[in-house]
């Protein structure tokens, strides 16, 4: 068959005959527009997989020396001496993790509850506002977080809080020191404040995708409304709110303005949350520019390789158990 | 199948399978389509009627593991064959669907004019023209010829449903195919698509895929019964509700099953 | 009414009004913070804040003039960089993101998304500031624009997922080419929903800071060159809030309301562009 443009056919003047024109062909359209258009999109959403690559691999290569020179013994020495150029990272990693798991214990009951109550139990009216408010929550920028935390929080702690904690768990050894403000708890207390709007807004999506028919038949059961919520809706979501909290829990652990305003910078391993601590991400921000000499600088890239991968690892295993609730929607991306 | 051997044919079918994956929903389909008629599909749910007429416009391929089998002859030349362009294709045969899908970020003017401008057709003078004559072709001119620029989600149900099929008479094809067009619409909506189609006769090729056994004897000149996935008698209109020649055909359209 | 009736009827009612406290808590504590900044904020805002740059340590007065342009200009430059490769991914994972690659990159970037930004800033650090030799707003810019690109990834993603697929039909059997119906018809339908998504996006790397911390590293001075360092409102909060002096905590306090305002105009406009949208539908 050959090919041979298409002639448009002329509209006749009046309702009747249509000329039937010349013998009408097909032409191979030589699809440039469509081929050009995937193309470019392709590269661009190459840039992710190469930037994930690149990361990897450019902190392996910086923190190497590091790595070589230190080994598993940087994972659990607590010995961090820049003159001496010994490196330990033990401090940090205890810190980073009691801090993120003790704001997860104050952050998980608050998050869950405003996500139950904005599905379950408020009234309709109040929901937008609310859940708007806790997104707000969100949006402040850790920085801000830490200014509010030195002048406004740290003082409340040292007024109202810690008195009671001592007269309560002071004989304990998580509770003994002098408090200075800046210390562990400061940090948590402030992790904590900002992943709840990050759990709940995450839950919120879970709780919202449970059918309605599970409910229902509860309460068609007899069941009071908290029991209908707790026993089928929540186990329901189950997965999926495993999922919110360790995203909750992976956020905690990046975190870094408002800890290092708040949790001291101290390299020490201590059992009280009164004492100041040190994490990984404070750790980086504070050092960084200071980092006199290579072996240094490599050290502090070794632990943001660790960060890195920790995070990395918490973010998949969180997103996989969303994943198998949610079936690959954006489930807590548009969450700030 | 029947088909009048002594009209002017300007689509046909030829042997037409239509399967997703290895299953096949279209099973060796050949039907002649007379021109300036109306044809109407009839069949149960899930028949393949529908999946046929996407047959008609290569718009099967599209669906996810959708191919087809066979030939269908578009005066004479296949459009299957391999030097064909799909796109230059559909905008030779266009297709009304059952849901009005007016482009919601355009204009009523610019829905219309959308196929011709993915033409290359620009000239004002020449858009302005071509609008008028497709809304009024689709009965649509009076009711919103002083409002083009309004968006086009701002008619009610019906009157989109017409907009769609301006839209879809604007480049002039020389097939329309309709699938269940009347589906979501009341019934006024409904008896103005059916007067539409009479009027279109005249001008264009019809196929109507519907559900409705009424309304493909009030509208079609021939109407073809498919049962899973064949073609089981295919006549004029007035035979096939009144002498079926296939049992199927009779169980079907005197409502013993549906 | 029994009493086992009656107790469970009491842990209903009791763990109702639980939940609802802590969702108070949760609240409380926005409004808490909020309170704080307009308090303490809100009497330093006046014409010299807003045209003035730092005056010298120990000083009165000064303003943040440099780190609104600065603010202003690196996300801005981010926005240049994050957003054609946001959009464009977005786009891709929609159109094409069936296969294998689609799947890995839509995971890579829910994955990407919770990266410490403190990694992107050194990872930025080692390519651009180390080989620059200097510090550079454009280090900050890039390494922005690269926190952006998963966020706006998946949410234009959804957006456009959100199109009916009627329409891209409706359009490919009118004869537009499979590019063409992508852009002109699904994308710009989805166009309200993937600029809300811009916007959060932007809003949430204007309060960044960890990352400009060896990238921009931060300026006392007016600086509208890419080339050199440069200070951000949220640098300069930084900066202030850990300081000694009670006149740059005073200064902390006001330019983190300044912060905070613009973080929720942004919010509250992306609001009201997908509200825009729905509006327009019937």
């Amino acid at each position: 068959m050959t090919a041979l443009p298409i002639e448009p056919v002329p509209s006749p003047a009046d309702d009747t005959e249509r000329p039937r024109g010349p013998t009408w062909r097909l032409r191979r359209g030589i699809n440039t527009g469509d081929r050009v258009y995937r193309a470019i999109l392709t590269m661009l959403a190459l840039a992710l997989p190469l930037l994930l690559v690149t990361l990897v691999g450019q902190l392996l290569v910086s923190a190497w020396p590091s790595i070589r020179r230190f080994g598993f013994h940087f994972l659990w020495s607590s010995v961090w001496d820049p003159v001496a150029g010994v490196f330990g990272a033990a401090p940090m990693i205890f810190g980073t993790l009691v801090s993120s798991l003790l704001a997860l214990v104050i952050a998980v009951p608050l998050a869950l509850g405003v996500a139950i109550y904005l599905t379950e139990f408020a009234p309709k009216w109040l929901r937008a506002p609310v859940a708007f408010l806790v997104e707000l929550l969100a949006a402040i920028p850790s920085v801000v977080y830490g200014l509010w935390g030195v002048f406004v929080l740290i003082p409340f702690l040292r007024g109202y809080v810690v008195p009671p904690l001592r007269a309560v768990l002071g004989w304990t050894p998580f509770v003994s020191g002098v408090f200075y403000g800046n210390s562990l708890l400061a940090g948590a207390i402030i992790l904590a404040i900002m992943i709840v709007p990050y759990i709940a807004a995450v839950s919120r999506e879970i709780l919202l995708a449970v059918p309605a028919t599970q409910r229902e038949a509860a309460l068609a059961m007899g069941a009071t409304r908290w029991e209908a919520v707790w026993t089928t809706v929540v186990p329901y979501g189950r997965t999926g709110l495993m999922g919110a909290v360790i995203l909750g829990l992976g956020r905690a652990l990046g975190e870094t303005m408002a800890v290092t305003m708040l949790i001291g910078n101290r390299h020490d391993i201590g059992l009280s949350v009164l004492q100041p601590a040190y994490t990984m991400a404070a750790a980086i921000a504070n050092e960084f520019s200071e980092a006199t000499t290579s072996l240094y600088l490599s050290a502090l890239f070794e632990v943001g390789l660790l960060l890195f991968l920790v995070t990395v690892l918490v973010n998949a295993f969180a997103r996989l158990l969303i994943w198998r609730v949610a079936r690959g929607t954006a489930v807590g991306s548009r969450a700030l | 199948m029947a088909p009048p051997a002594d009209a002017l044919t300007t689509l046909e079918a030829v042997r037409v399978t239509a399967l997703y994956g290895r299953r096949a929903v279209v099973k060796d389909v050949s039907v002649r389509f007379a021109e300036r008629t109306v044809t109407a599909v009839i069949g149960p749910s899930g028949c393949g009627k529908s999946t046929f007429l996407r047959c008609l416009n290569r718009m099967h391929e599209l669906s996810e593991g959708g191919w087809v089998t066979g030939k269908v002859l578009l005066d004479g030349h296949d459009i299957y064959d391999t030097d064909v362009d799909p796109v230059q294709l559909r905008r030779r045969i266009g297709m009304v669907f059952q849901r009005p899908t007016p482009f919601p970020t355009m204009s009523i003017y610019d829905n219309v004019a959308a196929g011709l401008r993915v033409n290359g057709r620009r000239s004002r003078s020449e858009l302005d023209e071509v609008v008028e004559r497709a809304l009024r072709q689709a009965a649509l001119w009076d009711e919103v010829k002083d409002r083009l620029r309004a968006n086009a989600l701002s008619l009610s149900g019906g009157q989109q449903q017409r907009l769609c099929v301006a839209r879809t008479l604007a480049p002039e094809p020389e097939v329309v195919l309709l699938d269940e067009p009347t589906a979501s619409l009341d019934p006024g909506g409904t008896q103005r698509i059916e007067e539409l189609c009479h009027e279109l006769k005249t001008r264009y090729t019809i196929v109507i895929v519907t559900h409705n056994l009424q309304q493909a004897a009030r509208v079609s000149d021939y109407t073809g019964f498919f049962y899973l996935g064949e073609l089981v008698e295919m006549g004029r209109t007035e035979e096939l509700f009144t002498k079926p020649a296939k049992e199927q055909t009779e169980a079907y359209i005197t409502g013993r099953f549906g | 009414m029994n009493a086992r009736r009656l107790r469970r009827r009491l842990v209903s009612g009791l763990m109702t009004s639980l939940v609802g406290l802590l969702s108070f808590l949760a609240v409380l504590a926005l409004v808490l913070i909020l309170a704080h900044l307009v308090a303490k904020g809100a009497s330093s805002l006046d014409w010299s804040f807003f045209t003035k740059n730092p005056v010298p340590a120990g000083q009165a007065g000064g303003g943040v003039a440099n780190a609104i342009v600065g603010t202003a200009i690196i996300v801005g430059v981010a926005a240049l960089i994050g957003l054609p490769v946001g959009i464009g991914t977005g786009l891709y994972l929609a159109e094409y993101g069936s296969g294998r690659l689609g799947w890995t990159v839509r995971f890579l970037a829910d994955v990407l998304n919770g990266t410490p930004s403190i990694v992107v800033g050194i990872f930025a650090w080692t390519w651009l500031v180390k080989p620059m030799g200097h510090f550079s707003a454009l280090a900050g810019s890039v390494s922005l624009g690269v926190l952006m690109v998963p966020m706006i990834a998946r949410t234009s993603e959804e957006m456009v997922r959100l199109v009916p697929h009627s329409l891209r039909e409706a359009a490919l059997a009118l004869g537009y080419p499979r590019w063409r119906t992508s852009l002109r018809i699904v994308a710009r339908t989805a166009l309200a929903g993937i600029v809300t998504g811009c916007l959060v996006g932007v809003a949430r790397i204007a309060g960044e800071t960890a990352p400009l911390l060896f990238t921009a590293l931060g300026n006392l001075n007016f600086s509208t060159s890419i080339g050199e360092p440069m200070q951000t409102l949220s640098l300069q909060i930084y900066a202030y809030a850990t300081g000694p002096f009670e006149e740059w905590h005073r200064l902390a306090w006001a330019a983190a309301l300044v912060l905070m305002g613009l973080v929720l105009l942004l919010a509250l406009v992306a609001r009201w562009a997908i509200r825009q949208r729905h509006g327009a539908t019937r």
